[in-house]
């Protein structure tokens, strides 16, 4: 049976049988590199159309029902026609910034894939310091969006990538700290670390309630950064236009807009490696005929349909909550996410010390 | 794959959006006329540049953020070493949290938090 953590050593061992090393390594490259192109091109397919047919779903209407069977096509055709569309620079922007700040985007949301455990033993980068490595590269896209947002000489851009700004920068705290009491009770940076510590049971049962509430803290935290409803300040259609990327058309703006899918699914992928066990499957004490079945599933599907469902709540949010006022979004966060979470660290401190978790 | 997979990642964004930019460059055909540089404003003509003051408040919060942003570089060496330090490991960081959170309590009272 083909799984994808046999692909990996396979590919290595049977290109080193023939080629020199330097050849497999730049071989190596190329296909990490058409993987990772295609697994973008493939999840913003993907997550465009199931946003449209959640929402429709949660509004009892179709969704896009015409292109192809069910609607599938929709998002290719989308593509297709954002591919055919003029782009061009406004007269008053500022150029050089205004074409680099969709490739620093891009590049940043393309880095973050390194580090992720698809399934057992497949990652790009299985580097030691992973979730450091998350955290600090994903504050880095704030400098695109607002670089966006400074170059397109608009006063809607401005103001959307100068609230985006405000709110990615103080959630990140929070989120940071929900990773961080993972960190506390796994004592490892490493993704794989983090995934094998979950072996006997996932942290979001193993850690008791405080464990809980960094996973809910986690999730409000990442829907803010990614600028999703309820905290989609940048973009609030009815009062910025389109945020930072009102004066983006055509192929520029698709990239942004893949750029905001792609991390999603990487908040989405990080929160269910942390909390849900990343590919581990879901056990039951010692039952053990339920765990055999549910071994024989590939670690790969658990995994997909982990961080699928935690996307899934995600959009849940965005036809649940009303949208927040800039004053009271900054507030969420200062004055009760970030005690909240300061506290629960240090509860979770106290519970890995004294060994209290299973 | 070691660190030369960001390389390799990086590489693949860039002939990516350059691609997919070039692409659109190559089959669309531009057409030019007075308005169409202009600033985006819903119709009317563009009330001035953007490049102005804008609120006080943005660089406030970029200031306390950056306070806690460095707290917590601090505090990842301390969550791995956690497990083997013990009990002094909380004592001390609640100390190093304490007096962080004296500055937050500051920021706080000089309404800095405060949206106006």
């Amino acid at each position: 049976m083909l799984r994808l953590e046999n692909i990996s050593s396979f590919i290595h061992t049977s290109l080193s049988n023939h080629l020199s090393e330097t050849s497999v390594l730049l071989l190596e490259m190329t296909i990490i590199a058409l993987a990772a192109i295609t697994l973008f091109a493939l999840l913003g397919l993907i997550l465009v159309l199931m946003e449209r047919k959640v929402s429709a779903w949660i509004q009892i209407r179709l969704g896009p029902n015409r292109v192809g069977p069910k609607g599938i096509f929709q998002t290719a055709a989308d593509t297709l026609k954002l591919v055919l569309k003029e782009g061009f620079v406004p007269d008053g922007a500022d150029k050089f910034l205004y074409k680099l700040a969709p490739f620093v985007v891009m590049i940043i949301a393309m880095i973050l894939l390194a580090p992720i455990a698809f399934a057992k033993n497949f990652a790009i980068w299985d580097l030691n310091i992973g979730v450091f490595f998350i955290t600090a590269i994903s504050s880095v896209s704030v400098i695109g969006i607002l670089m966006a947002g400074w170059a397109s000489n608009n006063q809607y851009s401005l103001l959307g990538a100068m609230r985006s700004g405000a709110q990615i920068i103080s959630y990140e705290i929070s989120a940071g700290m929900a990773i961080l009491s993972i960190v506390v009770l796994t004592g490892s940076l490493q993704i794989s670390d983090i995934v094998a510590s979950q072996s006997n049971g996932w942290w979001l049962f193993k850690g008791h309630i405080p464990a809980l509430i960094a996973f809910v803290i986690y999730i409000i935290a990442v829907t803010a950064e990614t600028n999703r409803a309820p905290f989609d300040m940048a973009e609030a259609e009815s009062e910025l236009t389109g945020g930072f990327h009102t004066e983006y058309a055509g192929m520029r703006f698709a990239l942004f807009f893949l750029a905001e899918y792609i991390n999603i699914f990487i908040v989405c992928a990080i929160g269910a490696t942390l909390f849900l066990g990343g590919w581990m499957p879901f056990h039951i004490g010692n039952w053990e005929a339920f765990n055999h079945i549910m071994d024989y599933i590939p670690s790969s599907i658990w995994f997909l349909s982990k961080t699928f469902f935690l996307i899934f709540v995600i959009m849940w949010f965005r036809w649940t909550f009303p949208r927040l006022r800039i004053d009271q979004l900054l507030q969420l966060e200062w004055k009760y996410l970030l005690p909240i979470s300061l506290f629960n660290l240090l509860l979770i401190t106290l519970i890995a010390i004294k060994g209290w978790h299973f | 794959m070691g660190s030369g997979s960001l390389v390799t990642l990086m590489l693949a964004a860039l002939v990516f959006s350059a691609g997919g930019i070039a692409v659109s460059k190559f089959l669309t055909k531009g057409s030019t006329n007075l308005q169409k540089g202009q600033p985006y404003e819903c119709g009317v003509p563009a009330a001035g540049s953007a490049w102005k003051q804008f609120n006080v408040g943005y660089y406030l919060f970029a200031l306390i953020f950056l306070i806690f942003e460095v707290e917590m570089v601090f505090m990842f060496p301390w969550a791995v070493a956690v497990k083997q330090v013990g009990m002094l490991a909380l004592i001390e960081i609640l100390l190093f949290v304490f007096i962080l959170f004296l500055g937050f309590l500051y920021a706080h009272k000089k309404g800095a938090l405060k949206w106006m």
